[in-house]
């Protein structure tokens, strides 16, 4: 009978067991996580402690607070923005790595502070502290260097973000040949590893990459 | 992208930092921002209300007005800000769509204003956030709904041509639709109720011979038989009718109130077939139950029975699970209760099939009585069985309930809306007539200007020259435009209906009044006046008892005027005397065609009392007002035509 059925996955779904008592559960959790705020420090400490003007903080800061009204931003968050400019892949895992980068001190949360710290030095730094920050990205357990597996990770999360309908088909191993790649490029002294100084040496010495850092003067 | 964070895409280019070190290939160039703009704080005035944002705000979105240029066509260039002439409340929430990217919808706007105010900005209502989404929907098939039952009822309006097959359909289908539809419907209504009462009547006692009580229908065997032979060929009759008229037959048989038919009647043939056949009486009699049925399509008279019906079928799963649950409960009690009554002797409780009866009295809380537990631990569990009997059925009762609650008012809604469209038409149509009056009214003035430039009075000149707007003004040019394109006349309703009664009376009508731009008088002017005429707010009425023949124009009744009426008058060669109608309609057509070679169209105007005279005057008509003289110049004039006042 058709009502039995029904019955039945009532049942299945709800377990007996009295752990899980839909009425009275998570409503009441959801409450404290919302009282949290965070406001940033004033406009003009913000303004000494980056190279942005006062306008760029302001639209800065707008937008930043549109998306996430209680001033800090939480990986969740963080994932969800930044998935939004990525469709087509799943941009999740690299969103982790730049969370972790621009979280300075590992809380948990990117506050506005942070935020305006960490474009500070990718749009308004020198070649050498974009590089920095970068080698910091790459730098997953930030000891100091990079090494293959790390550096695969990163390779995959940056794949990943294509997704599967690409031109021309993703290779399984398109990920280890192109940190191979980099390797050979990076690695002076066949280590293993990437120090600080092979990496802004090796970069430096490359025409495109250093072209490439030019793109980040006018993005606001 | 999702334009909601569009604020972040500074951000995600910075973090495509990352990727710069690795790359093979060299990076593609930025794109520049030539413009430069910084970003300003736009002023939006939307019918007073001034709303201000940042000018990216609004560029979140380039494919709505605000987002793309089409708004610089609103821009005020000596207030600096853009301008729409819109509803502010609404605006509202479009504005909030560009701010926070999620569009919502206030409960407290009519569904189509906010879908106009929408359309008129670019947006589409699909992306209205979930939040809102269900109440948008459910209010936009409300009015969906409206507007169907406006079509359907257009529906009524009987279209020239249907087959034979398809009158009958909708005879059927609408019974208010012809009168014999509806003689057709009550009749079967009675006979439905006639059959019903006969299978009633049938079993009662009435009287009795040799100590035995005789129902009345094997008293009056004959007589029974008759009305049952009517009923059941009534019945016949209509089902093949039905079929035959059926515009899908599979489907019509398919359909469960043919069916209903079906099993109305068939016991009857059945048993005419197997007449006194002994072996098979028995069957015969069940079949007789199925006479009851008939009773069912009394369905198809009321609405009540429908919607019943239809609740039922809605409530189906709730049904079901009511029934379920009770089927559960019965055979847990019956178990329990003959276990707990085997021990007492003489026990009724002999088996568990024959506890159910037990259990299922006592749910229900009839409790016949005709078995009790009589063992302490029977009547225990007896009690608690009642108990829980109430429970159990009061459970889905409310659903049900509010299902059936929830469509009922749903068809009275329906029928509200019905009733209320001869009204709502009514409305619409003083409305239209407003506007064309106006026009007539504007002519009238016209010529009665012109008139009164002959008599050069100043102060009835200065009345009649009411201020007209520019927009009156220039609407009416049109029409007149129209006029003269097509060398017809407007008029109104009355008068052209008088006309066509006048058509029949008079020898020849002269200039065809147009019809008027009301509801679709289409064809021949007189073959389809279906519609009484509504009475106008014009203050002519009295003028109707006149008959002018081709009458154009009736001037209104001002003071200090006398009634004039001015007629047409076409100057033909020929004089007709027959009046037959065909020969009217015929006429007409060759006067429209010379209708536009001449041009030599008079207008004579006829004051009150003097009946008979009357001449032609020059198109556009001169006359006098009345001041107890009759009119008026004559030009060339052949055939005056004549109305009496």
């Amino acid at each position: 009978m058709k009502a039995k059925d029904r019955d039945q996955s009532l049942s299945d779904s709800r377990e007996l067991d009295g752990s899980y008592d839909p009425l009275t559960d998570s409503i009441e959790d959801d409450f404290e996580l919302s009282t949290v705020c965070h406001r940033p420090e004033g406009l003009d400490k913000l303004q000494e402690q980056s190279k942005f003007t006062k306008k760029e903080l302001q639209v800065l800061y707008r937008g930043f607070k549109n998306e996430c009204p209680s001033g800090v931003v939480n990986e969740e968050t963080f994932k969800l923005i930044y998935s939004q400019f990525f469709p087509q892949g799943d941009s999740s895992t690299y969103a982790h790595f730049l969370f972790e980068a621009f979280d300075t001190n590992k809380n948990g949360s990117v506050s506005f502070e942070d935020f305006v710290a960490g474009l500070n030095i990718i749009l308004r730094g020198s070649i050498n502290d974009r590089l920095n920050w970068a080698f910091n990205l790459y730098d997953l357990n930030k000891d100091g260097c990079i090494t293959k597996e790390e550096m695969l990770d990163i390779m995959k999360s940056i794949y990943d973000m294509m997704g599967n309908y690409t031109y021309p088909c993703m290779q399984d191993d398109a990920p280890r040949e192109h940190v191979e790649n980099f390797f050979q490029k990076m690695d002076r002294n066949k280590d293993g590893v990437v120090t600080i100084d092979e990496f802004i040496e090796s970069c430096q010495k490359d025409e495109n990459i250093m072209q490439s850092m030019q793109l980040f003067e006018n993005v606001i | 992208m999702a334009a909601g964070v569009a604020a972040w895409l500074p951000f995600a280019r910075a973090a495509a930092i990352g990727w710069m070190p690795v790359a093979n290939c060299p990076m593609p160039v930025a794109p520049r921002d030539h413009s430069k703009r910084q970003d300003e704080l736009i002023i939006l005035n939307v019918s007073g209300r001034r709303f201000q944002t940042w000018r990216t705000t609004l560029d979140r979105y380039p494919d709505t007005l605000l987002g793309s240029s089409e708004k610089e066509f609103f821009y005020n260039e000596e207030a600096k800000e853009y301008f729409f002439d819109r509803d502010p409340e609404a605006f509202r929430s479009v504005l909030n769509f560009y701010r926070t990217g999620k569009l919502h919808y206030p409960r407290a706007e009519c569904i189509q204003a906010y879908d106009e105010e929408l359309s008129f900005f670019g947006i589409i209502p699909e992306i209205i956030g979930d939040c809102c989404y269900e109440e948008y929907k459910d209010r936009k098939r409300e009015n969906a709904e409206r507007l169907q039952d406006d079509q359907e009822d257009k529906k009524d309006f009987k279209p020239p041509n249907m087959t034979f097959r398809e009158t009958i359909w909708r005879a059927f289908e609408n019974p208010h639709t012809s009168t014999m539809a509806l003689v057709f419907y009550y009749v079967t209504g009675f006979f439905i109720a006639i059959s019903v009462l006969t299978n009633v009547v049938e079993t009662v006692p009435c009287g009795s011979t040799s100590q035995k009580d005789i129902s009345c229908g094997q008293r009056y065997t004959v007589a029974f038989f008759c009305m049952d032979t009517a009923c059941v060929m009534i019945f016949t009759v209509e089902y093949l009718l039905r079929l035959f008229a059926a515009p899908s037959r599979y489907l019509f048989m398919r359909s469960v109130m043919s069916i209903i038919d079906v099993v109305a009647i068939f016991p009857y043939y059945i048993g005419l077939v197997m007449t006194d056949n002994e072996d098979v009486s028995g069957a015969f009699v069940t079949l007789r139950v199925f006479r009851v049925f008939r009773i069912f399509k009394f369905s198809r008279h009321s609405q009540g029975l429908r919607i019943l019906g239809y609740t039922l079928k809605s409530c189906a799963s709730e049904l079901g699970f009511l029934l379920f649950s009770l089927t559960m409960a019965i055979i847990i009690f019956a178990t329990v209760m003959f276990y707990a009554e085997k021990g007492s002797s003489s026990t009724k409780f002999t088996s568990i099939p024959a506890s159910f009866w037990y259990t299922i009295v006592t749910m229900t809380t009839l409790g016949y009585g005709d078995m009790v537990p009589k063992t302490i631990a029977g009547k225990i569990f007896g009690s608690i069985c009642s108990l829980s009997g109430v429970l159990v059925i009061a459970l889905p009762v409310p659903v049900i309930v509010s299902n059936f609650s929830r469509i009922y008012h749903q068809n009275q809604r329906a029928d509200k809306r019905r009733a209320q469209k001869k009204a709502r038409l009514a409305r619409i149509r003083i409305a239209k007539k407003g506007s064309s009056n106006a026009y007539l009214q504007t002519k009238r003035n016209g010529l009665l200007n012109e008139l009164l430039d002959l008599t050069a009075s100043e102060e009835e000149q200065q009345h009649l020259n009411k201020t007209k707007s520019l927009l009156e003004s220039q609407h009416h040019h049109l029409l007149h435009c129209l006029e003269k394109t097509t060398g017809h006349d407007f008029v109104d309703e009355q008068l052209f209906e008088q006309n066509c009664l006048e058509g029949a009376l008079q020898p020849y009508r002269s200039r065809t009044p147009s019809t008027s731009s009301l509801e679709g008088m289409t064809g021949t002017c007189c073959s389809r006046r279906t519609k009484r005429s509504v009475p106008l707010p014009i203050a002519n009425a009295p003028a109707s008892h006149a008959h002018p023949l081709a009458l154009t124009h009736t001037l209104p009744k001002s003071p200090g005027l006398q009634e004039l009426s001015a007629i047409n008058i076409q100057c033909a060669e020929k004089q007709i005397h027959s009046s037959s109608r065909s020969n009217l309609n015929m006429q007409t057509n060759e006067v429209d065609r010379r209708n536009c070679k001449q041009q030599k169209v008079t207008t004579a105007i006829i004051s009150i009392q003097t009946a008979n005279t009357g001449s032609p005057a020059e198109d556009g008509g001169h006359g006098l007002p009345n001041r107890g003289a009759s009119v008026v110049t004559t030009t060339s004039s052949n055939i005056i035509k004549v109305s009496a006042l």
